[in-house]
């Protein structure tokens, strides 16, 4: 591998698109994800607002989701992004696999963050006279802000990961760089440096994730 | 007379699970008075937390009713039920706080749910910290407060809306015997500073007989009895009662044949040697089977109960001496 000014630039641009899509689509995912994860926990049985049926049915589709392997998601929501974004390459059209991979995953890790709230606290702001709502607002999302964050900085490690897949569908970023270069070319250098930026990543947002989450926790010190 | 405040009618819980249901509650019947200090007492598991639960609807009853200041609880929406909760505090055994929130944004919460003014519910909550003695900690979080410490931000947080009553579930069952004693001194000083109900759940005979002005003894989801604290005090009369209130001693003291007195002393009789007067009196020695003393409210009552001699000359004069002597006596036939 030569290190001229036109490979810097390419792994420059594959780290901006990475991030791009890594970051859009966590957001989007999330603006789908929270919800659902919050109404997981409110209509189960014993919950704040019990709607079994609905939480069945959720429950069911997000396994459903969280079962089709990535790689297969991402070919399979081909027509869906040729749709909403116009074309299936670049790494705009990695988003919207990107967001149906990691919604029902953020569902689930927001479900058992959700979780940790003590019953008694809930009964707690019940008895104060807290509607359903309130609990939401008041209760169960600031007291799990800790693990919240925790779980969000997981989610985008995790997205990080399958963003380098979309290589495969010619969706741009660093995994394209891998794949292209790294293994049709074999260039096995410009692989391990995409790979170790990656890397450096997945440590960054670890990290971050780990200093907000104990930065906003009350209950050590 | 007045109307109760609470009045709990015929009330039944049953709780059904997949394979089997368990009547927690079968059949209870409760007024409890504005102004008092109510206990209800019994074993872990008799249902008391589910009892208390029913008042103010955490738990919806099977059958009966509930009353509240004259409105019956099965028939609000949920909507009213929410607006009446607001006038009923409720503290609990593990606290219950918001761990994220320091203590004087615990006692806001309530009045941010009622839609107060952040400013106006900030002032407010400012009084209640004084009131509970805990001005100088409104910035710290649950996690650097002592066990006592978050039972009275957890009072002050059932006060802020002004309730009506205060519904106490174990409130000291976690807290040493010192912070218990304060944590109580502190209900019984707003009973009568701001006049507000008190309703004790306790499986404790000492919290009942240090606040309680009268009592329900609960036992296998029914009221095995119930009074003022200091008649139940001196004789109770069920067999759970007299266990929550005698002990052990209930198994372990068991009576021959032969006549056996319970004799009470309401600390009128402190002065006067009783048994010894009985024994010079009747010129024979008596057998005490059980002595306790506590104190009721303030005052020393004491109870003992008493072997008499065989001879029934000297049981007429040893009975003869105590009612001369203004002391209660009954004959019991166990402890």
């Amino acid at each position: 591998m030569t290190i001229d000014a036109t490979t810097v630039q390419m792994i420059i641009q594959g780290i901006w698109e990475t991030l791009f899509m890594v970051f859009g689509s966590s957001l989007i995912a999330y603006l789908i994800g929270l919800p659902l994860g919050i109404l997981l926990v409110v209509t189960k049985k014993g919950g704040i607002h019990p709607i079994p049926w609905l939480n069945a049915v959720l429950g069911i589709l997000i396994n459903i989701f969280r079962s089709i392997p990535f790689i297969i998601l991402l070919l399979m929501m081909i027509p869906v992004t040729r749709a909403i974004v116009g074309t299936t390459l670049g790494p705009g059209a990695v988003v919207p696999p990107l967001v149906a991979a990691a919604a029902p995953y953020i569902a689930r890790v927001v479900e058992s963050s959700l979780s940790e709230v003590d019953a008694g606290v809930i009964e707690a702001a019940k008895s104060m006279g807290a509607s359903t709502w309130q609990i939401i607002w008041k209760v169960l999302l600031p007291e799990t802000k800790p693990s919240l964050i925790l779980g969000a900085a997981l989610v985008i490690t995790t997205i990080v990961g399958y963003s380098a897949m979309s290589g495969f569908v010619g969706g741009g970023g660093l995994g394209d760089i891998a794949i292209r270069y790294g293994y049709y070319r074999y260039q096995a250098d410009m692989m391990i440096v995409t790979v170790i930026i990656m890397v450096i990543i997945v440590q960054l947002v670890q990290e971050i994730g780990n200093r907000l989450s104990r930065g906003t926790d009350k209950r050590i010190r | 007379m007045t109307d109760p405040i609470i009045s709990i009618q015929h009330l039944r819980k049953e709780f059904t699970g997949t394979k089997v249901s368990v009547e927690a509650l079968k059949d209870i019947s409760i007024d409890i008075m504005p102004g008092e200090i109510f206990g209800i007492i019994g074993l872990s598991g008799a249902g008391k937390s589910t009892l208390v639960r029913c008042i103010n609807f955490l738990e919806e009853p099977t059958s009966g009713d509930v009353f509240f200041d004259g409105k019956k609880m099965n028939s609000l929406t949920p909507k009213e039920l929410r607006k009446v909760r607001q006038s009923m505090g409720m503290i609990f055994q593990q606290f219950q706080l918001l761990e994220q929130r320091t203590a004087i944004r615990n006692v806001t919460f309530p009045l941010e749910i009622q839609g107060m003014k952040p400013k106006d519910a900030m002032e407010r909550a400012r009084e209640l910290l004084k009131i509970v003695e805990l001005s100088d900690r409104e910035n710290s979080y649950p996690s650097q407060l002592s066990g006592g410490q978050k039972q009275r931000v957890a009072i002050a947080r059932a006060l802020a809306t002004n309730p009506k009553i205060l519904l106490c579930d174990e409130a000291t069952s976690a807290l040493d015997p010192n912070t218990t004693k304060s944590i109580l001194s502190l209900l019984k000083r707003l009973n009568k500073e701001m006049g507000i109900t008190v309703v004790v759940i306790t499986h404790e005979m000492a919290v009942i007989s240090q606040i309680c002005d009268r009592v329900a003894i609960i036992d296998g989801g029914l009221i095995a009895e119930s009074g003022n604290v200091s008649d139940i005090f001196m004789a109770p009369k069920s067999r759970i009662g007299r266990k929550l209130i005698l002990g052990d001693a209930v198994d372990e003291v068991h009576f021959e044949s032969g006549r056996y007195y319970r004799i009470s002393f309401d600390g009128r009789q402190s002065q006067e040697p009783v048994i010894s007067n009985i024994t010079l009196k009747a010129k024979t020695p008596i057998n005490i089977m059980y002595a306790k003393t506590r104190d009721v409210n303030g005052t020393a009552r004491g109870q003992m109960v008493i072997q008499l001699p065989d001879n029934p000359e000297k049981q007429k004069e040893i009975l003869s001496y105590l009612k001369i002597s203004d002391i209660p006596y009954e004959e019991v036939s166990e402890l």
